[in-house]
């Protein structure tokens, strides 16, 4: 029993794995602690707009650094918008590259198809804004959009979405920018859920005489649902924080306009406009607080997307 | 067995993966309304013998069927035979349970509702009669509205078996469909497996001799792709013909 009981031996190793654990805590709290530092650096950087403009910050539409009256109303409305027209485009067409990918591609395909996914994936952000700019909004103003105020722009209830000057940039190029930057997140978190689905409940499903279609509408989905809301939330993430590119399209307007083809603002791209000149009284704070609203409504989206996804497995349990 | 009636007729089956030749000219007449099981050593082909009976292979590239397969005389290897038409009329159930992730009275339905307009109370009552068939009305009559997943194995796979009947199909397909149960879960299935045979054809696969012997009356016995021996399951277990087969049987080879 000597090899037990080496005295010097086993202090050493237990003393060597405390050693481990404790690092590995520090590691863990040191997420948190980083959390919390720039939660309170953000409303310590904010406070004297806090302190200004109170609750109105956030129903003011005003954005004028001359007489320093500032107000969140057109950054929150861009920064929403243009995630929500993002997952309107981006979300079907994804689902579509993810299902192809999945069910229906020749495996000839498979691997070129799913790689050019992976590389748009990693296109820099600001390359995209290059593009929007200079090759999509040109030919964009000058060939869509009229064809689309022609004929959308006169509609009842929805018309009004679609009128202004034909720029080319404005809220619904940003979308469709931030759409194409999404899709590969969304599409690659998609395929790899849809590739998990055991083989045999497809085979099960077609076995019955369900068509592509019905197998997915019925089996995949359901089965893959919280990996695909995964995907979703990852891409809107992504949507409501791009900077670069959306700066680039946007046409940083501090007026609100309801058509989703006039400029507009989103916060990311109002920050890092305006940063750099930012002299005045309370023209940081204002900024440092609407870095704080675009965490705070990260984090609300977040939250939700755990809540919703708790919701399905409960509901899974119960009924359906 | 000439005076039956024949459910499937096999003719000059080849089946290929890529290259690979996987099923050698296989000839075979299923009857009518009896059991047929398939035994054999691991890779033989009686899987891949079943899952041409409803063109499931293609759903994978790469695989394909030559010769014929007559559903009542009907070739169902010929592109004019609708493949989800076809897999509503031969049923399927498979080594593990497969419930769908969905209520137990959805997983019946979901098969139904694609080939039948049913109003509300003919499809309880179908569910219904699909259950008792499977011999699991009594378990989970008060659970309907609860997932199939939180049934134990034994219940899902005959939860599957009942899904696979609701649909109503001529002929049902069994790929080791105990081999993932206990021995309890087992019997109720070769019981199960007894009554349904007076509705449909059944063909099943198998790797344990004595469940072949004891559900089914003709037995296949295959071998790396070929078809050694196939007659009454009375005959092959009691006095088979070539010598694999006695030596399969009797547990010498496999």
């Amino acid at each position: 029993m000597e090899k037990l009981s080496n005295g010097a031996n086993l202090k050493r190793q237990m003393m060597l794995d405390s050693l481990f654990r404790l690092t590995t805590r520090v590691f863990a709290f040191l997420v948190l602690a980083l959390l919390v530092g720039i939660l309170i650096s953000l409303v310590i950087g904010a406070m004297p707009s806090i302190r200004h403009f109170g609750w109105g910050f956030l129903t003011s539409t005003e954005w004028d650094p001359v007489s320093e009256n500032y107000g969140a109303v057109v950054p929150i409305f861009g920064t929403l918008v243009t995630s929500f027209i993002a997952l309107l485009i981006g979300v079907p067409v994804s689902f579509g590259i993810a299902i192809f990918l999945t069910e229906i591609c020749p495996p000839l395909l498979k691997r070129p198809l799913g790689i050019a996914v992976e590389l748009l994936a990693g296109i820099p952000s600001i390359i995209y804004g290059m593009w929007g700019l200079f090759v999509f909004a040109p030919l964009f103003g000058d060939h869509v959009q009229p064809w689309i105020m022609e004929n959308l722009g006169e509609w009842p209830l929805v018309g009004f979405l679609f009128q202004g000057a034909p720029m080319g940039i404005g809220i619904f190029t940003a979308g469709l920018i931030l759409a194409i930057m999404v899709i590969p997140f969304i599409a690659s978190v998609m395929r790899d859920v849809f590739e998990v689905v055991p083989p045999m409940l497809k085979e099960s499903a077609y076995g019955l005489g369900g068509t592509t279609w019905e197998v997915i509408r019925n089996v995949v989905l359901p089965y893959t649902k919280t990996g695909v809301i995964g995907g979703i939330m990852l891409g809107l993430g992504r949507a409501l924080g791009e900077t670069m590119a959306v700066t680039f399209v946007i046409g940083n307007s501090t007026n609100l306009s309801t058509s989703l083809f006039d400029a507009g603002n989103s916060i990311a791209s109002a920050l890092a406009n305006e940063f750099a000149e930012a002299t005045g009284e309370f023209h940081m704070a204002a900024l440092i607080e609407l870095g704080l609203i675009l965490f705070f409504i990260t984090f609300v989206v977040l939250s939700c997307s755990k809540l919703l996804l708790l919701q399905l497995k409960k509901q899974e349990g119960r009924n359906s | 067995m000439t005076e039956q009636a024949i459910k499937l007729k096999v003719k000059d089956l080849n089946f290929y993966y890529g290259n690979f030749l996987a099923l050698k000219k296989v000839n075979l007449d299923i009857p009518a309304g009896k059991v047929t099981a398939f035994i054999g050593p691991s890779g033989c082909g009686k899987s891949t013998l079943l899952r041409t009976f409803n063109r499931m292979f293609e759903l994978y590239p790469g695989m394909r069927a030559e010769g014929e397969i007559l559903l009542d005389n009907q070739n169902i290897l010929t592109k004019s035979v609708d493949v989800n038409m076809l897999r509503a009329s031969v049923g399927m159930v498979f080594q593990k349970p497969t419930p769908f992730p969905m209520s137990i009275y959805d997983n019946i339905t979901f098969g139904v509702k694609l080939y039948e307009n049913l109003s509300r109370s003919e499809m309880d009552d179908r569910v219904e009669w699909a259950l008792r068939k499977a011999a699991l009305w009594n378990e989970v009559k008060d659970k309907l509205k609860q997932s199939g997943n939180s049934l134990s194995g034994g219940q899902q796979q005959r939860l599957c078996i009942a899904r696979g009947v609701a649909t109503r199909p001529e002929v049902l397909l069994l790929d080791e469909p105990t081999s993932a149960l206990d021995p309890i879960s087992t019997a109720h299935i070769e019981e199960l497996i007894h009554e349904l045979k007076q509705d449909y054809t059944i063909a099943i696969v198998t790797h344990n001799m004595q469940q072949a012997a004891r559900v089914s009356d003709y037995t296949a016995y295959m071998y790396l792709g070929e078809l050694m021996e196939f007659g009454a399951t009375d005959d092959i277990f009691t006095a088979p013909r070539r010598k694999e087969t006695e030596d399969y049987i009797t547990g010498k080879f496999g």
